[in-house]
């Protein structure tokens, strides 16, 4: 199997053997970026010459018989959203465009920890608001199996990294589906883990109640060793959680037999037929394997989009505030602006630096966190998030995982909803709730449609119980092969 | 037209800096004077995707004043963002507290000691914890106007205590603020120092006015920039006045106009409107994400209760019933502050009458370290040696103004009791010395002797003045003594 279809796993064991030196990973990953990518559009920027300074400095390490992290030679993407010291971190805004952090993200260290090689970050939607990647003011990302869509989003350079064998491991964040509906559309394996289970520091905020950190993959197998990689706890985020982080890899090889999976039945109507299909497909696939199926309700999660499109523009109004051109980032002086001084200067910085869409979040965030206001909407949306948090908990106590659809359709083409935002965000149906509840959930290749256009499925479960999430969906990829299916970049 | 009889009616907004090392979010030092951005880091300086950690020292302070504010420390506090756009707030918002304060409903007691207005509670509504935010110098030189921002003191923990608007005189106001910055300092909550700003007021100020139709208010003004505890008292009579002259030229009350905010002007001493900030109506309060709630156990309030101490009241209490001393006494002693208290205590606890120790602390102490500009930590005679002069003082072995030479010479050559005294050429007088003193007196000073016989006994103090000059240790009323005796028997 050439390198370049190789599982993070497999690399791994290939450097630490010595059968293939870490270069040689390296430059071929990055001949096959720097070929193909200028029509897939994946990354912001490709760290060559440090990613190959890197392989050679892991080489030594290993020629010198010390010991090896779990990631040691394996290629990683980073979505433009995690401060690196000395890197820029744009989230692929013009206001960031040349922001260089001066400090690292907690996941970003925890995989160089690991030995991980980062050989570049992908472009996203601006901020991580869209679900298309056609947001970010710095470039298009086009999806591999067919370049005239979109790879999803907000993670679209990240799933398109993966699914373009650029590397096989991307780290992403999903705010309300933002690892998984990418995931979907590129035809690979993404997770967004438990609230608190990544620590959120260094990661630029969108809404930080529902941002996490998390892998895209091939394989569930390498969610499952980047998870491991990503997750515990950190002292410099008070909401990561103070729990051991159990050996995903291991709990791959359980049978999974009497495992209880609630299909959302309700979630299968108005569905696109190829979905549909792979979602039935997937319950009997797991019934058949000796998981027991039964449907379940999430009653108010119906609610779920109208709540996320409350809470997160809410808080991104408030996270966003910082970017006043005071400090950091692009400042645009208030001769360009009615109002001059101060005001003028803030109110030009942010016209030129935020795009449409993260003007339109805001105001909606500031309207809705408005006296007057504040009631109607971001307080009843609190209140419709515990009732969808009751629904998870009811649910769980029935079942263990639940099994439904990531996205209602395959991913579409480029500018075909650009003007119909309220379309786009109903894209994100299935995935918001899990945000707003913080629970686990992974969204797996199942199916192709009959243009050929990947479809994914989700899973669900309980809260830091990413264990078993990895074991099903891992049995569900050893019984299928819809993850092994490549897109042939043309 | 008679002057209508009015009541004046303020409550003060008082943040004072609490005493900690560290910031209210980040490990960064909160040293005053440092030069400018120098204690900064990610956290303070709202750099993109860095989280605020709780300093948990703070938060048991801000606890801690609670209590001895007599306040309730509900069982839940929260944090919440105070949102709005200025230079020297790096992240757009201010990390405070909005509906569940840390502590509420408490008071304070205060009281004249000249009796000039009676004993009463001022109510405190709540008392808060919040981050202070950065500096903005204004540099206007050359005519180019230009501002600069320091972060140092960015994230420095506030405590925010609101007092109903119970004082009836600008002096009830200056007094609630001298016992609260005791009462503060005692705790060691905080220094209070107003010049490095670690204790700031606003006033809240408007007339209740008897009129003919029954009774009414006056416009609620906020006076600021007020930099002393005399200024507060300076501001607060004129702004009475004001509002009294304003009233009767146009009749305004409460709800007739907005609420105005007024500056103090030091040099003018009259208040004048303040321009508002920018953006100032709607803050858009919500809880912060990032920080988590905090709820108290009984045993952590317990442990924080242990920690109180005695209030000033209550050492101004124990000084008059224990000690003995006046009310002003006891008063002048507790206003210089806890270490003088220690200092006392120590001085009481080597036997010295409790009335000595306060006439020597108030007349010597206090003035010897006003002229040497010290506190009583940096007082180069400690309360032992002090003790064992007074001690020689009360045996009558030292007069009080020898007494007081030698304390002289204790503080500005650091010599002990016996090297100042022996230094000074202080030895006892036997009684032979003195007998022998007496006589020579006696026989140069015949008509001396004839007028006392005759009944000038006052002729006597001619020779208590030679005896000093002939022997500076001589004890005046010994020698006094001896003479009368002398004569009487000759």
């Amino acid at each position: 199997m050439s390198l370049t279809r190789s599982s993070a796993i497999e690399l791994n064991r290939l450097f630490v053997s010595g059968e293939v030196s870490a270069r040689e990973i390296v430059q071929t990953y990055l001949e096959r970026a720097e070929q193909w990518d200028r029509r897939v559009g994946a990354f912001l920027e490709l760290y060559r010459d440090e990613a190959l300074a890197r392989a050679d400095e892991l080489q030594r390490k290993r020629d010198s018989g010390a010991e090896l992290g779990a990631l040691a030679g394996v290629p990683i993407s980073v979505k433009d959203v995690l401060c690196h010291r000395g890197h820029v971190t744009s989230c692929a805004s013009k206001m960031l465009q040349r922001f260089e952090s001066p400090y690292t993200a907690t996941a970003i260290e925890r995989l160089l920890a690991d030995d991980a090689i980062l050989i570049g970050r992908t472009n996203m939607d601006e901020f991580a608001m869209g679900g298309s990647t056609e947001n970010s003011a710095l470039g298009t990302t086009r999806n591999p199996w067919d370049l005239d869509r979109v790879p999803g989003g907000s993670s679209g350079g990240a799933a398109a990294s993966v699914s373009a064998d650029f590397c096989p491991i991307a780290i992403g964040s999903d705010t309300g589906g933002s690892i998984r509906q990418p995931a979907a559309y590129c035809g690979v394996s993404g997770l967004k883990p438990t609230y608190g289970r990544v620590s959120r520091y260094g990661l630029v905020a969108f809404a930080s109640s529902l941002d996490q950190v998390g892998p895209l993959a091939r394989s569930v197998g390498d969610l499952a060793v980047a998870l491991r990689s990503l997750a515990g706890y950190d002292g410099r985020d008070s909401t990561s959680a103070p729990r051991e982080v159990p050996d995903y890899a291991a709990s791959l090889e359980e049978a999974m037999a009497g495992v209880r999976i609630g299909l959302l039945e309700e979630q299968l109507s108005q569905l696109h037929p190829a979905i549909r299909d792979a979602v039935t497909g997937a319950a009997e696939t797991l019934a058949s394997l000796g998981a027991v199926v039964e449907p379940v309700a999430l009653p108010h999660a119906e609610y779920g989009v109208a709540t996320y499109y409350l809470i997160a523009p809410s808080e991104a109004s408030s996270n966003l505030a910082r970017y006043d051109g005071v400090r950091y980032g692009l400042r645009v002086e208030a001769a360009d602006h009615a109002e001059g001084g101060l005001v003028g200067m803030y109110g030009a910085t942010r016209s030129r630096g935020f795009g449409p869409e993260v003007k339109r979040r805001i105001m909606l965030g500031t309207y809705a966190l408005s006296a007057g206001y504040y009631d109607a909407y971001y307080l009843k949306a609190l209140k419709a998030r515990r009732l969808i948090q009751d629904d998870y908990r009811r649910a769980f106590e029935r079942v263990d995982l639940l099994l439904g659809p990531t996205t209602p359709s395959p991913a579409f083409r480029l500018g075909e909803l650009t003007d119909d935002p309220l379309e786009l965000y109903l894209q994100d149906l299935f995935t918001v709730t899990a945000n707003l509840a913080g629970v686990p959930a992974l969204s797996v290749p199942a199916g192709l449609t009959e243009e050929g256009l990947p479809v994914g499925i989700q899973l669900q479960a309980r809260p830091f119980d990413e264990a078993r999430l990895l074991q099903v969906a891992g049995r569900y990829q050893a019984a299928t092969d819809w993850h092994t299916r490549r897109p042939r970049i043309a | 037209m008679n002057m209508a009889s009015f009541r004046t009616v303020i409550g003060l907004e008082v943040h004072v800096q609490l005493k900690t090392r560290t910031k209210l979010f980040c490990r960064c030092s909160t040293r005053f004077g440092a030069p400018p951005n120098t204690q900064v880091c990610p956290v303070c300086t709202g750099m993109p995707g860095a989280l605020p950690k709780l300093n948990r020292r703070a938060l048991e302070l801000a606890v801690l004043a609670g209590m001895a504010l007599h306040c309730e420390i509900p069982r839940f506090t929260k944090w919440d963002r105070k949102n709005y756009f200025y230079p020297d707030l790096p992240k757009g918002y201010q990390i405070s507290q909005y509906d569940l304060p840390v502590s509420q409903n408490g008071y304070l007691e205060i009281g004249d000691d000249q009796g000039r207005f009676a004993s009463k509670r001022v109510g405190i509504i709540r008392a808060h914890l919040e981050e202070d935010a950065g500096k903005s110098m204004h540099d206007e030189a050359a005519g180019v106007a230009e501002s600069r921002i320091d972060l140092n003191r960015t994230g420095t923990p506030l405590l925010e205590i609101v007092s109903r608007p119970d004082m009836a005189s600008a002096r009830e106001a200056k007094a609630y603020l001298t016992e609260l910055k005791l009462l503060l300092e005692y705790l060691g909550v905080s220094d209070c120092n107003m010049q490095e700003g670690s204790l700031r007021v606003d006033a809240n100020v408007n007339l209740h006015i008897d009129t003919d139709s029954g009774t009414i208010a006056t416009p609620i003004v906020e006076v600021k920039n007020m930099n002393s505890f005399r200024a507060v008292e300076r501001a607060l009579e004129f702004e009475a006045r004001r509002q009294y002259d304003q009233w009767r030229q146009t009749g305004e009350r409460l709800g007739d106009v907005p609420k105005q905010t007024r500056g103090w002007d030091d040099q003018r001493e009259v208040t004048v409107p303040q321009r508002e900030k920018e953006e100032s109506s709607d803050y858009r309060y919500f809880p912060d994400p990032d920080l988590v709630p905090v709820v108290w156990s009984d045993a952590e309030l317990a442990a924080i209760r242990q920690r109180l101490g005695a209030s000033p009241r209550e050492v101004r209490s124990r000084l008059i019933q224990e000690a003995g001393l006046s009310a002003y006494d006891a008063g002048v002693l507790v206003q210089q502050g806890p270490a003088m208290i220690a200092y006392w205590d120590a001085v009481i606890a080597e036997g010295v009458s409790p009335k000595r120790a306060a006439n020597w602390l108030q007349q010597d102490i206090l003035r010897l370290l006003k002229e040497r500009s010290e506190s009583i930590d940096e007082f180069p005679v400690s309360a032992e040696q002090l003790a064992e002069l007074l001690r020689q003082v009360e045996s009558g072995k030292l007069n009080t103004t020898r007494g007081r030479e030698v304390l002289t010479v204790m503080v500005e050559e650091g010599r002990d009791l016996v090297s100042s005294m022996e230094s000074l050429g202080i030895r006892e007088v036997d009684a032979s010395e003195l007998e022998t003193l007496c006589r020579e007196l006696l026989q140069k000073n015949p008509s001396v002797v004839e007028d006392v016989r005759a009944g000038k006994v006052k002729a006597i103090g001619a020779l208590i003045g030679q005896a000093r000059k002939l022997n500076p240790n001589a004890d005046p009323g010994a020698v006094r003594n001896l003479l009368m005796e002398m004569v009487n028997r000759s």
